[in-house]
């Protein structure tokens, strides 16, 4: 079996390239860490851009309080590896300090909490740039967004008046109480990503290979099961051998049926599949602007 | 469901269900190995131009609909969305028109990026607009691809815009450009109506001195010669649009061999393990560097040699254009981020009065005598601009000079002063030490990009 990922390296290239422009242009910068493989990725490549330095970015996870276990010991074991700090926004602060009122219901989700505590983090640190592992192939409003792209001082989004991105020229000026959200592999695909998951032998957390899980289905989508989800009556819960194909908050996160135990049978699964990765994704199914919406208040 | 579609006027609303049994649209297989040649470009990037009702939209969806690229979610969706909007057969732009106000209004605003990929290459395609800020869309898009893809409307031939978007590829230094000619199906699929337009095109194209031009009837709605060749065009012995992009040859690097490094940071470690360590991290914009090269830093001029060239862990023998590195140098010399690292034999210029083709972005004039900041790669300076020369009439492609304020989407020819000296080529030798952007005191915003002469 053969791939070709000859395109691979531009890719690479390019997002160091980007790594190392955030890193000239801004003063305090973190890295949006959220335990799936394309935050994993990116640290992967800010290692690659600054050894055998130091990368100049603090690890940032906002922190729904609904996590896989596995992806709280992941992250603290590469946060001890690579010896930068880690800053963790708890929603749950939020939700207590009365700055985010959480959702109820069958479909609650701390999803769109999650915004106002990275906002309230970004403001408290002064943090001037946050690096993401968001991808254009991923979502439709996700297709318009620059590699540099401007927030606001309310950290919004504005779509329809975004900076022009010529050649590999990136603007990152911007006044104070501005901050920038960087995106290093916007023009990498799903597939991309795990052929360079396989290519340079990166560690991801066994989420994503196939594992036995309690698990229920919703509106077409295979939900992993945690004792805090309220389910339907029409809902059962049953075991599966599952993978993930996109890591989230446990409450809108789809699981795939798989039996995949190593990148290469992932990587010819992706290959063959018919289904977006975020058509997994809960969070997006709320209305056809749903991503739109929640990146205009400062989501990822 | 393609073949279903071919037999009738219209791509009717299919059942999704039936998508599963598509293959799918990136097969692992030994073939991959065909175009594994050095000159073999595996990612493609192109940039597709058009104007309000010409197909773009459709094309594109065709392309990734009839290349099983689109998604089942996806095409559910568009399906839904169809519906709801009253149309009666599946709008395959909606699957371009990315934000609610595109949407909304059908229209589509800003440049959007698509990905698709077949056994043979990776492609990315910056999708322009062609009407709203048609001018800024199409030069950003332009200006990361290898090639443009311009439609024709069979039935109206050779319009002002066709000039236009043939003159902006020609202008970001697109060498290669593939003209559609669309909707083939509203005249009959005739070869002569096709004959004549491109003959017009063909003298568009040396007036523009591209150096490679492609022209295809296709029928983007019923798929026409997109995918499948054409049962309704037998007289049209050329590739199908997919298979021309999978196969045609794109050199690996336009831009001249003369060696270029742009500085964009210093990596000093300062750590025990690499207490002496420092090197200078960035992507070759030209040529190629070799372990023990001699070197000249500009614009301080100093000499040095090349002791290593370093990615994570590993020592390369040498770097060439488009490599991300870093690279240590024998002597201790002043080296900054917005440096250029170059070769004694092949220097870049260095000046401070420099003269360049200019498209303003901005609803805000440009103002001569105003300070911006100018970005050139990884260096950035202060700039006034001194003298509008000419402005370019890219209807008609004629110089004019007029007195009248240069304003969005005007493409005017300039000189400007720099506040230091800037070291650059020209655009037309290398895009990447070439090209330039002004950014505006106070909003921070792009307000133009510039080619230099």
């Amino acid at each position: 079996m053969k791939i070709n990922d000859e395109h691979l390296k531009e890719l690479e290239d390019e997002a160091i390239f980007v790594m190392r422009e955030v890193a000239a242009q801004f003063e305090r910068k973190v890295i949006l860490f959220s335990g799936g493989k394309d935050s994993i990725v990116l640290v992967h490549l800010a290692k690659k851009a600054f050894w055998p330095a130091k990368m100049p970015f603090s690890l940032l996870h906002i922190d729904t309080g609904h996590n896989f276990e596995e992806t709280l010991k992941f992250r603290d074991d590469l946060v001890r590896e690579l010896g930068v700090e880690l800053i963790v926004g708890l929603v749950q602060d939020s939700i207590d300090e009365g700055r985010v009122v959480e959702e109820t219901g069958i479909n609650a989700s701390r999803n769109k909490a999650q915004s106002v505590t990275l906002l309230d983090v970004i403001d408290r640190l002064g943090i001037d740039v946050a690096v993401g592992g968001g991808r254009r192939d991923e979502e439709k409003a996700r297709a318009k967004e620059r590699f540099f792209s401007h927030r606001n001082e309310f950290g919004q989004w504005d779509p329809k008046n975004q900076r022009p991105e010529l050649w590999n020229i990136f603007n990152g000026h911007k006044n104070f109480g501005e901050h920038f959200r960087v995106f290093p592999i916007s023009n990498w695909t799903e597939l991309d990503v795990w052929q360079y998951i396989l290519r340079e032998n990166i560690i991801l957390p066994g989420l994503y290979y196939t594992h036995r899980r309690k698990i229920f289905l919703r509106n077409g989508v295979y939900l992993a099961w945690a004792p805090f989800m309220q389910l339907k009556p029409s809902e059962k819960v049953f075991e599966a051998d599952v993978r993930c194909r996109t890591i989230g908050d446990i409450t809108c996160t789809g699981v795939t049926l798989s039996k995949a135990q190593s990148l290469k049978e992932i990587i010819s699964e992706i290959a063959a599949t018919r289904v977006t990765e975020r058509g997994g994704r809960y969070d997006d199914k709320r209305s056809e602007a749903a991503m739109e919406d929640r990146k205009k208040e400062g989501y990822f | 469901m393609r073949r279903e579609a071919r037999g009738k006027p219209v791509l009717g609303f299919p059942h999704t269900s039936n998508l599963g049994s598509q293959t799918p649209a990136f097969q692992i297989n030994d073939n991959m190995e065909d175009n594994r040649n050095s000159n073999f470009k595996s990612l493609l990037r192109f940039t597709t131009a058009g104007s309000v009702d010409d197909g773009k939209s459709t094309l594109i969806g065709r392309l990734l609909y009839d290349s099983k690229s689109i998604f089942e979610d996806q095409m559910e969706h568009i399906v839904q969305s169809s519906k709801r909007l009253g149309k009666e057969d599946v709008d395959l732009s909606l699957l371009t028109d990315g934000l609610r106000a595109e949407r909304e209004q059908g229209i589509t605003i800003d440049v959007a990026y698509r990905y698709f990929a077949t056994p043979s290459r990776k492609f990315i395609i910056a999708d322009t607009p062609g009407h709203i800020q048609y001018t800024r869309n199409m030069v950003t898009g332009a200006s990361t691809a290898d090639l443009a893809v311009i439609l024709i409307d069979a039935r109206k031939g050779v319009l002002e815009q066709t000039i236009r978007h043939s003159y902006i590829a020609a202008l970001l230094d697109i060498r290669h450009i593939i003209f559609c000619i669309n909707k083939m199906d509203m005249v009959n699929y005739s070869e002569a109506d096709f004959i004549k337009i491109k003959n017009d095109l063909s003298v568009l194209a040396s007036r523009l001195n591209v150096e490679d031009v492609h022209f295809i009837p296709i029928s983007a709605k019923y798929g026409d010669n997109v995918v499948e060749p054409s049962e309704n065009m037998k007289w049209y012995n050329g590739l199908t649009f997919l298979r021309l992009i999978e196969t045609i040859q794109i050199k690996k690097d336009k831009n001249s061999s003369d060696a270029r490094f742009p500085v964009q940071t210093v990596i000093r470690p300062l750590s025990s393990d690499y207490h002496d360590y420092r090197s200078y991290a960035g992507r070759v914009a030209g040529g190629v560097f070799r372990k023990g090269d001699e070197v000249v830093v500009m614009p301080s001029m100093l000499r040095s040699r090349i002791k290593s060239i370093d990615v994570m862990n590993r020592s390369l023998a040498e770097a060439s254009a488009g490599d991300s590195v870093s690279i240590q140098i024998e002597d201790q010399i002043d080296i900054n981020r917005g440096d250029l690292i170059v070769k004694p034999d092949k220097l870049a210029t260095s000046g401070q009065d420099i003269t360049m083709m200019l498209c303003w972005f901005n609803e805000k004039p440009l103002k001569t005598g105003v300070k911006y900041f100018l970005r050139n790669n990884t260096r950035e300076t202060s700039c006034i601009v001194k003298s509008v020369n000419y402005r370019m009439n890219i209807n008609t492609l004629e110089k004019e000079t007029t007195d009248e304020l240069v304003r969005m989407n005007d493409i005017v020819n300039i000189t400007l002063r720099t506040a230091s000296p800037l070291s650059y080529d020209s655009y037309v030798k290398n895009n990447i030490t070439g090209s330039i952007i002004l950014i505006e005191e106070g909003t921070n915003e792009t307000v133009a990009a510039g080619m230099i002469e």
